[in-house]
């Protein structure tokens, strides 16, 4: 349990991020969260096994069905509301965060759930992504990142490799990429984690973490695109290798990468990967990701370079602050505590007024 | 010696200084005046888009125009008979609007020479004989207001700024205004500030007094009340009345308020205004840009909210996307664009009817949706209760056409009877409608074509709404070719059905023989009515009508447009809506277009008019 300057209290085994939302007493199971609708993604694609772990994931929530909605804009991951049997908007490219704001700041009694993609939440719709985050709306947010625009085909995106040959950078492209990790930190984000789309474990502990977060969580998900981009995430995959470089973070644990490395301080405010035989075990660094100061999770979110050397997944960032969904309706409850519910005679007739016989 | 009384059944006068002397809120404070002694009246306040653009300058000149009478009027006037002109810009950028024999007032202090070479003057105007033809009053404003604070502790800057109270306390001498409400407003403006509250009231005071006993001014006016129509009356703007409007469909549909908006010249006060407002539920999201203030309303809407976003031009731009979804989910959505002059950035506080074809069609593909416009700044509230109504009802975006004349004009207004008010049954899904318990979120109400609405925490009724084109009835995503025409159709003819729940097009025609009718839409009612009453009280025939509803049009437009030899159709654009009349009903309308950001004049539109009845 950590401070929470919202003052939200939550019960044994009770999810904080939705303490306004009914409880039920039905036993989901992931069927129940299936719909009708046939998936249609490419044989391969990421999307399916975190559309799997998510259906998996919905009974833990312990919320009616019918207080769960899914919101995307457009892009392939966005297809995601389709195919789960939970109130639904599959919006416009980028737009997601605006429609999930308005929904979460006038429903405390939903649980809001935003699919994004790199291009849809990054490219297009970065402006809206990075306000939700700051202003701290109560919805979760998970942007597939699959580093490739999937839906038009295979241009680069705004997290593609520099250089890289696309449809439409034949010569390689010019762009420096985001880190969506640290622009979500940048942003102000409150609770900002890294997933993979392969490990439905590791995925499903990210996205409880993220529900348990009141106001807005930020979860990245890599996600591969067999057709366009095949094997990005690869070297974070392959058994062989995926250990010596997944930092797998965990609250109150030394941060160790394989057995022979490990995370110290290191100048300037950075952190260092070094061999822990070198600097002795009690110079590793203990994970906190409720420090107040975003400033250690922006320093372990710049440890994934060089590419795929160390990357950390994982809760980054999880500290609590007042949610703009509760302050906005504790200004109305405020109001009318302190002169009454508004009356529309008294309202209109409120200004200078005279009388003609 | 008590002076001489004059009576006058109307006055217009226009208050023109510099953007910081504080010329609007000496018109609205002579307005509130004005409208609590029981005048009609209509003002017309003008300004320009910097804060505080530099001093002494044209383009820093502010002003504010009241036109007031002791009978109904429908204008601010078209050429003030009274100009306070508080420097020597305010002077040269009004006086071509002012016909010989006007009063002018001037602030002889202002009338220095770097102030008057400011404005390309190189003669003083007051002395050089070109003012010969008016009657000039010259007062030293500045230099009397300072006498009046003398014993005062403000520095002599501070003392000058309360010239603008002396100048209201003048004029409101003049026109025997009561002046309780303005010592009232100034003790509550300046509560915590004694010394500015005691330095306004005194030049106020000092104004009035000034008037009353100087040999320059030997004569005050009297208007009296005007015959207004029974009832409880305020004065207000067009976009209080549009938030009063909001607020009022919010409670007659039970639906909670809540307003996406981005800040916009001309439209901002409604946001001001709304979020004053939690008392009533409403719910105000001040967004990072216009897309998301429409987006986030789209959203609450979703949820069960009344969702309305506020913008003008600009920013309906860059909304037509989401209105689009909104289209294409067929959820309630109240657009109101408060137009101003254009294209791109225009002229912001100027104002324009420039927008209608952009919301009819400013969209990708088929998509249509209800347009209304309000015909003054009181008939916002109305337009704004029946832009919701129509939302709610239909499931559909509805866009209200204001402008920047409505928005901040303003007039009487007679209160509503709450009671009276319509009702609006939002009229939410609750049950299943479809075969095996199933829900289908398009099968459509025979009558009204409005597909049910299903709010999240409905259970049994989990459906996924998008963009994306849908099966007729289960709103599933649908790529077959007949059900996309089945769909478009559909939706046009939702949107063409709700004609047959509107009033039909009255006409105003005395004579009953009038063979030349004008058509208007929007804050051109003004102007057309009173030229229309000029043409009549000359002994011509002509026909009136005005639109409220642009799309769809009343079920009797064609047959109106067709009883009529001609039809003049006066527009603040290039010809919109006669385009659509022409390409509709084949009607050869005659359109009368004049795009310089300020609304018509009455004497010009009654001479169009003359002239067309006078063809053949």
């Amino acid at each position: 349990m950590t401070d929470n300057p919202s003052g939200n209290t939550s019960r044994e085994g009770e999810l904080a991020g939705l303490r306004l939302v009914p409880k039920t007493d039905t036993t989901y199971k992931m069927k129940d969260f299936k719909s009708d609708q046939e998936v249609r993604w490419c044989p391969g694609c990421g999307d399916y096994a975190i559309l799997a772990a998510f259906q998996s994931f919905l009974p833990q929530l312990g919320v009616p069905r019918e207080n769960i909605v899914m919101v995307s804009g457009i892009g392939c991951s966005s297809r995601f509301p389709y195919y789960l049997s939970t109130y639904g908007v599959h919006s416009i490219h980028g737009r997601a965060p605006a429609i999930a704001t308005g929904l979460a700041a006038s429903r405390p009694d939903l649980s809001v759930w935003v699919i994004t993609g790199d291009g849809d939440g990054l490219s297009i719709g970065g402006n809206h992504l990075i306000h939700a985050l700051r202003r701290n709306v109560n919805v979760n947010i998970l942007l597939f990142n699959n580093r490739i625009y999937g839906l038009t085909k295979g241009q680069y995106s705004p997290t593609s490799e520099p250089g890289k040959i696309t449809k439409s950078s034949p010569l390689g492209s010019l762009d420096q990429p985001f880190n969506p990790v640290s622009l979500a930190l940048g942003a102000e984000a409150g609770f900002v984690a890294r997933t993979v789309d392969s490990d439905r474990k590791h995925l499903t502990s990210v996205l409880r973490a993220a529900a348990d977060h009141p106001g807005a969580s930020f979860v990245e998900i890599y996600q591969n695109c067999p057709i366009f981009n095949d094997d990005a995430f690869e070297p974070l995959k392959d058994p062989s290798s995926r250990d010596l470089r997944l930092l797998r973070m965990e609250q109150g644990e030394p941060l160790r990468l394989g057995p022979d490395r490990g995370v110290i301080a290191g100048e300037f405010g950075g952190l260092e990967v070094v061999d822990v035989d070198e600097v002795g075990e009690d110079r590793l660094i203990r994970h906190d990701a409720h420090r107040e100061d975003p400033g250690y999770a922006f320093a372990l979110s710049r440890l994934d370079r060089p590419a795929f050397e160390h990357v950390p997944v994982g809760v980054f960032r999880d500290v609590r602050r007042p949610t703009y969904d509760d302050l906005l309706n504790e200004q109305i409850e405020d109001a009318r505590a302190e002169r009454g519910d508004g009356e529309l005679a008294a309202l209109l007739a409120g200004g200078d007024t005279w009388t003609v016989e | 010696m008590a002076k001489q009384i004059e009576q006058l059944d109307r006055v217009v006068i226009r208050f023109a200084g510099d953007s910081g002397d504080g010329m609007q809120l000496t018109g609205d404070r002579f307005t509130q005046e004005t409208a609590s002694f029981g005048n009609d009246l209509s003002t017309l306040p003008n300004f320009p888009a910097e804060i505080r653009a530099p001093a002494g300058t044209l383009p820093g000149v502010s002003s504010f125009q009241l036109h007031f009478a002791d009978h109904d009027i429908v204008t601010p006037g078209d050429a003030p008979d009274v100009l306070v002109a508080m420097n020597p810009a305010a002077l040269k950028a009004n006086l071509g609007d002012l016909p010989r024999g006007a009063t002018i007032i001037v602030n002889t202090d202002e009338f220095t020479k770097r102030s008057l070479a400011k404005v390309g003057y190189t003669a003083d105007p007051l002395t050089d004989g070109s003012l010969d033809g008016y009657k000039v009053s010259a007062v030293g404003l500045t230099s009397m207001t300072v006498a009046a604070l003398a014993d005062s502790d403000l520095s002599k800057k501070d003392a000058q700024r309360a010239k603008n109270m002396f100048a209201l306390g003048l004029l409101s001498w003049m026109y025997n205004r009561p002046t309780e409400g303005t010592i009232s407003f100034l003790k509550s403006k300046f509560a915590g500030k004694p010394d500015i509250l005691s330095a306004n009231l005194t030049a106020f005071q000092a104004g009035w007094n000034f008037g009353e006993t100087t040999e320059d001014f030997a004569v005050s006016y009297e208007i009296k009340p005007a015959r207004l129509s029974a009832g409880t009356y305020r004065n207000i703007t067009g976009n209080l009345a549009t938030a009063y409007g909001l607020i009022a469909g919010s409670r007659q549909s039970g639906l909670p308020l809540f307003l996406g908006s981005y800040p916009i010249t001309p439209a901002s006060d409604i946001l001001h205004e709304l979020s004053r407002h939690k008392r009533f539920g409403v719910r105000t999201f001040q967004a990072e840009d216009e897309i998301a203030g429409v987006g986030a309303a789209l959203g609450a809407s979703f949820g069960g909210s009344l969702g309305v976003t506020t913008t003008s031009g600009p920013g309906m731009v860059l909304k037509q996307e989401t209105v689009g979804l909104a289209v294409m989910t067929e959820l309630p959505l109240v657009i109101i664009d408060v137009q101003r002059a254009g294209p791109s950035t225009g002229m912001p506080t100027k104002t324009e009817q420039t927008d209608l074809l952009m919301a009819l069609y400013g969209r990708n593909g088929e998509s249509p949706l209800p347009v209304v416009a309000p015909a003054s700044p009181s008939d916002c509230f109305d337009v704004a209760l029946e832009a919701t109504r129509l939302a709610v009802k239909y499931r559909t975006p509805v866009v209200m056409l204001s402008d920047g004349y409505l928005a901040n004009g303003s007039e009487p207004w007679r209160l509503p009877e709450v009671s009276e008010l319509p009702v609006i049954e939002p009229d939410f899904a609750t049950e299943p409608n479809g075969p095996d318990g199933s829900y289908l979120p398009y099968l459509r109400d025979e009558r009204t074509l409005a597909r049910p609405w299903a709010v999240p925490g409905t259970p049994g009724l989990e459906h996924r709404l998008g963009g994306i084109e849908k099966h007729a009835q289960s709103g599933d995503i649908s790529y077959t070719p007949g059900n996309h025409d089945l769909m478009v159709r559909t939706r046009q003819a939702k949107i063409d059905a709700i004609a047959q729940d509107l009033p039909e097009l009255e006409v105003s025609d005395p004579s009953g023989e009038a063979r030349v009718l004008v058509l208007g839409w929007g804050g051109t009612y003004g102007s057309i009515t009173a030229a229309v009453r000029r043409v009549r009280r000359a002994g011509g025939r002509v026909a009136q009508a005005h639109l409220r509803h642009l799309n769809p049009f009343p079920v009797n437009l064609g047959e109106v447009l067709r009883s009529y030899d001609r039809v003049v159709v006066p527009e603040i654009n290039l010809g919109q809506l006669a385009l659509l009349l022409r390409g509709r009903f084949l009607v050869d309308v005659i359109g009368y277009n004049k795009v310089r950001g300020l609304p018509f004049k009455a004497e010009e539109l009654a001479g169009v008019l003359q002239e067309v009845i006078d063809r053949d």
